[in-house]
């Protein structure tokens, strides 16, 4: 749910200087954020333990932590989630605004059935029970990229709730242990986006662009059942794995199409849970990480030096590394939520339930959407595993760095090489000479059949495997 | 036909209701007299010539024992379609002035006929409604008259005409449209500082299907701010007059001040014209124009037709789009249909029906043109009476005619049975909470940074957007966002807004079971009263007013069900006092169908106005002074 706070963030062209700065805690192939080409610095060096939270530091109590997100996925579609009007990232600004999108008097939401199907397919991906009958909300406050005056939610009987989500993180010593763990889904809801405010404080104005004021989001609220930086990193690198796979959400945090928040607090065992705190507007999964780990030490030492945590909200100041309160000077937000008197309940219908006679176009049909449910990353990673005969963390890594699967499945239609010995090529000779180049996949000066060649000459023992490495 | 033979004709319907002559209203009953207009010399508000169709086709279709009372029927400017006025004057281009200002009393129906006989033309009808809303200025009914528009609709409604490709009925029809419609290039206020000067980019869904009927489009009518209120008193363009507050009807009968024409007093008696549609049914009242679009969220249209002798159509839930509507209460607005009779309200609502894309609440079943059969036998019929609606506040008279309405029917052969609504007595208060909510919610928009008044203080965002809510709302709208505020408050949600939903449902329900055990339509009054003076409305604040006024109304709202109020006769101040049916949910035409019979039958009088007319400067002149004091 977007409260006011969550739009101080960072107008479009800031968002590349995110990335700039290295420094990550996460182990190779761990989520690392945006899928832009053009982004930098995103190679990961396996970093302190990850368990610090859990450590006593100066008391003699242990800690434990509780960590849950909301995460907010701009819906890829190309019309907003109550109008007409198209969505596209980088338009220039107030170009993409209906009368509806700036609030006219007199305007109505019409619903997207795309943004419907959407939000269906997502509440699927993630074993989600779909509400055959889901309702909007008016969620309200005043601020000035949100020009009706109320935001259009789905608080009270969301499009679908109680799901889970499988992820795998690296445990041990060497972190080379898998272990599998699940998160819950509360709920997925459909909301609108709220346009930007760009604060100029020099001129003391405010700049408003609508573009993106009622594209539709899913917003999903995952149950507080994390406890570090590294599972909630995890947890939203296979949620955006998901959501492109299904093609939901272009899921590019860089563009602002993955959003999350992170409530966080920590307790004693056994003690009550403690107060939390949330840091909003999270748009890289690596400050994601940092931002909770960094939270959870500030609560510890914040308590153990016998201060106390006060329910705020809290945004991550990525050049200090950590989490500052926000401007929220009318404290707790009474949000009034009434029912959207302009649209009727979201009936939604599977086969058993499908009115005789009726329209295609009128109705959805949860069935059908399931029966056309793209391969999710996880089963492409069984395959893989079962196909190739390779290591599943080695899965994780080519399905985590963009393009990488694509790379290798290429390499793989034309090579007679031994799929492990091009999985090891391609994990550890290609990949470690592209983070030591600093390039994405797609900036490759080796091609698949580059590649494919390669193997192929040194599968018939023409060249030598160090000659190889050199020529790669 | 004389005015004399139409007197006569016209004393029979005081026994219209087919009661004992003591439980008479002591109502008065319209006379036709000749009117001086314009200079021009003519029987005021009706084509000589007509009458004598209108008074046969009756009697063909009511069957001998309608007659039993005698000629009650007779509905000079109403009945039977295809009003040939052929006969009596000399169509073709030649056609004089003085029929043209004539046709302003006549329904749409007659005019979009004499339109097609080419016996006027739209620019020439255009021209005398401009000139006449020019006249009765003084009555506030319009907040914009759209002159230019007007007459370049009419230019071109001329031309199809002469090429003989008329788009139907409302070609060539002057229509005014509230000022909550949205009208593309014409300014759109809402009676609210906030608005003022806010042209909207787009027209409403119900705008935009009379423009492309090639109806002409006079102005935009006045209303209480937002729609908040029961008298168009509220508004900041000044409250709106009641033309029967200068008809001979109610000059003859009013309760007797001395004055003389011209004289101070005349504007401290005026009556309010009822809300929140009140410029709406002002401009039809005053014959300056055809048919007007109200909006209706707890009678705002039904009301301000009661007390100006207007139909007042509100349709069902979910009939006619709302999109362009400037909300109120979305769960429960609607727009209304003003017309001078039942026939025109079907025309226009045939016009206005049905889904629209862009309003998720309208339904999708297809709608066909609503053409009312002449209802003959009314045998069949139940109308049901609730008795929770005889209220202490309701007047003697309001109940006498209520009840003599019901004898009617009786007297017809329809079975009229006691029905009951229980939870009609938390009606209101429901109404109240839901309303102040949705009130809250809807408003929020408005804050001055997209469109319309935005405050000069800019320290901060927040003082900007308080300082532009208080200049830019009323102390009544100001109220109702506030207690919607209160009551969607986390705390309070539960206790209000919940328990309010609730009660809406068993509100609903109690109409539901009505209308299952066999109910066809419900009977009950509009109003309270006929209109009240100005100085008298006032005295009450908007909020005890609206609570009072809407109490035979709002029920109607919450349930999402089609109503509409008839005028039934004058009372004995002269002032119209209208009666309310009630149907089942989209059942629209049957109930305009019953509505049409029963107006045949009760022969509500024309509006005479040639006495003001006569010497309309002088209240002009009087307007001017007070208007100042006014509107301070």
């Amino acid at each position: 749910m977007a409260a006011p706070i969550l739009r101080r963030g960072f107008p479009g062209g800031r968002w590349a200087l995110v990335w700039i700065h290295g420094g990550c805690r996460h182990r190779n192939g761990a989520p690392t954020g945006p899928t832009h080409g053009s982004t930098r610095g995103r190679s990961s060096v396996a970093q302190q333990s990850l368990q610090t939270a859990q450590k006593p530091r100066k008391g003699e109590h242990k800690w434990e932590t509780v960590v849950g997100l909301e995460v907010h996925a701009q819906i890829s579609s190309n019309s907003k989630l109550f109008s007409g009007s198209k969505v596209c990232f980088a338009a220039p600004p107030n170009s993409l605004v209906s009368f509806f999108d700036a609030s006219l008097p007199g305007t109505l939401p019409v619903l997207n059935r795309r943004c419907v199907e959407a939000a269906v397919m997502t509440g699927l991906a993630l074993n989600c029970r779909i509400n055959k009958k889901s309702l909007f909300d008016r969620k309200h406050y005043f601020y000035a990229d949100l020009p009706a005056g109320y935001q259009i939610t789905q608080q009270r009987l969301p499009i679908a709730a109680q799901g889970s989500l499988k992820y795998s993180i690296c445990t041990g010593q060497r972190r080379s242990q898998m272990v599998t763990k699940t998160v819950r889904i509360k709920q997925i809801q459909l909301e609108q986006d709220s346009g930007k405010s760009l604060h100029d404080d020099l001129r003391c104005q405010t700049l408003v662009d609508l573009n993106r004021a009622g594209v539709g989001l899913l917003e999903v609220v995952l149950e507080p059942d994390l406890c570090c930086g590294e599972e909630a990193a995890t947890v939203v690198r296979e949620l955006q794995l998901i959501l492109q796979a299904l093609g939901a959400s272009q899921a590019n945090m860089a563009e602002g199409q993955l959003r999350v928040d992170a409530n966080i607090s920590v307790h004693h065992p056994g003690e009550p849970l403690g107060v939390r705190t949330e840091v909003k507007n999270l748009n890289s999964i690596r400050f994601l990480a940092k931002a909770i780990d960094y939270e959870i030490q500030r609560q510890i030492s914040e308590l153990e030096n016998g201060g106390e945590i006060l329910n705020e909200t809290r945004s991550f100041d990525h050049k200090l590394g950590c989490t500052v309160p926000m401007r929220d000077k009318e404290g707790e937000q009474d949000y009034r939520f009434m029912p959207e008197p302009n649209l009727p309940p979201l009936v939604l219908y599977d086969t058993s339930c499908l009115p005789a006679g009726a329209d295609p176009q009128q109705v959805i049909n949860i069935d059908r959407i399931r029966d056309s449910l793209p391969e999710l990353p996880s089963v492409t990673r069984d395959r893989l595993v079962g196909e190739y005969g390779m290591l599943p963390e080695h899965s994780f890594v080519l399905l985590n760095e963009v393009g990488l699967l694509e790379f290798f499945q290429n390499v793989m239609k034309e090579t007679r090489a031994e799929p492990k010995k091009v999985t090891n090529w391609v994990l550890n000779t290609f990949l470690g000479y592209l983070k030591q180049q600093n390039l994405a996949v797609s900036e490759s000066p080796v091609t698949p059949s580059a590649l494919a060649e390669l193997l192929n000459l040194l599968d018939r023992k023409v060249i030598s495997s160090s000659a190889a490495k050199q020529r790669a | 036909m004389t005015s004399r033979g139409l007197d006569q004709q016209s004393q029979g319907q005081v026994r219209s209701f087919g009661v004992p002559v003591s439980a008479r209203p002591t109502v008065s009953l319209p006379v036709s007299a000749p009117c001086r207009w314009g200079g021009c010399a003519a029987p005021a508000n009706r084509v000589p010539g007509s009458l004598p169709r209108s008074e046969i086709r009756p009697i063909e279709t009511l069957g001998v024992e309608a007659l039993a009372d005698g000629p009650r029927w007779l509905r000079p400017c109403n009945a039977g379609a295809d009003v040939d006025l052929s006969a009596h004057q000399s169509p073709g281009p030649g056609v004089d002035r003085l029929n043209t200002s004539i046709m302003l009393g006549r329904t749409l129906r007659e005019v979009s006929a004499a339109l097609k006989h080419g016996q006027i033309t739209p620019t020439e009808l255009c021209q005398k409604c401009l000139s006449l809303i020019k006249k009765t200025k003084f009555l506030n009914a319009y907040i914009t008259v759209s002159e230019e528009v007007a007459l370049k609709q009419a230019e071109e409604s001329e031309k199809r005409y002469k090429q003989g490709q008329s788009l139907g009925d409302l070609d060539g029809i002057p229509v005014a449209v509230k000022d909550n419609f949205s009208t593309s290039g014409i300014e759109t206020t809402c009676a609210s500082n906030m608005l003022k000067g806010y042209i909207p980019p787009y027209n409403a869904t119900v705008v935009q299907k009379l423009l492309d009927q090639g109806a002409l489009l006079m102005g935009k009518t006045n209303l209480d701010e937002f729609a908040m209120g029961s008298g168009s008193t509220d508004g900041v363009f000044g409250a709106v007059k009641n033309p029967w507050s200068y008809s001979k009807q109610h000059r003859e009968k009013r309760p007797l001040k001395p004055c003389g024409d011209g004289d101070g007093d005349e504007d401290s008696s005026w009556l309010i014209a009822g809300g929140s549609s009140g410029g709406s049914a002002a401009a039809v009242a005053a014959l300056t124009c055809f048919a007007a679009l109200g909006s209706d969220t707890g009678g705002s249209t039904r009301n301000p037709a009661a007390h100006c002798g207007l139909v007042g159509f509100k349709p069902s839930y979910g009939l006619v789009s709302r999109h362009g509507l400037i909300p109120l209460v979305n769960s429960m607005d609607v727009p209304g249909i003003l017309t001078r009779c039942v026939d025109d309200t079907a025309i226009v609502l045939g016009i206005l029906a049905g889904h629209d894309p862009k309003d998720s609440t309208t339904v999708q079943d297809p709608v066909k043109p609503f053409v009312l059969p002449n209802l003959t036998d009314v045998s069949k019929l139940c109308i049901g009476i609730p008795k929770e609606y005889l209220v202490p506040e309701l007047s003697g008279e309001v109940r006498s005619l209520w009840s003599q309405a019901a004898d009617l029917f009786e007297s017809q052969g329809a079975k009229v049975i006691e029905v009951s609504l229980p939870h009609t007595l938390y009606s209101i208060v429901c109404y109240h909470v839901l309303c102040t909510s949705e009130v809250a919610s809807n408003m929020a928009r408005f804050d001055g940074l997209q469109y319309g008044h935005r405050s000069a203080i800019s320290v901060s965002t927040e003082a900007m957007y308080a300082a532009t809510r208080r200049e830019g709302f009323n102390d009544v709208v100001r109220g109702r966002i506030l207690s919607g505020n209160f009551f969607l408050l986390k705390e309070n949600y539960e206790n209000y807004f919940i328990k309010a939903q609730k009660v809406r449902r068993l509100i609903v329900n109690d109409f539901l079971n009505v209308f299952n055990s066999g109910v066809d339509v419900l009977l009950t009054p509009t109003t309270l009263s006929e209109a009240v003076p100005y100085a008298e409305f006032i005295k009450e604040d908007n909020r005890t007013r609206s609570a009072q006024d809407d109490i035979f109304t709002q029920a109607v709202n919450m349930a999402g069900l089609p109503a509409v109020s008839i005028p039934v006769a004058l009372s004995k101040q002269g002032l119209p006092v209208g009666l309310q049916l009630i149907g089942r949910a989209f059942c629209d035409q049957q109930l305009l169908t019953i509505a049409k019979w029963f107006e045949k039958q009760v022969q509500f009088p024309i509006i005479q106005l040639q006495e003001f007319m006569d010497d309309y400067s002088s209240v002009l002149d009087n307007q001017k002074l007070t208007s100042v004091s006014l509107q301070q």
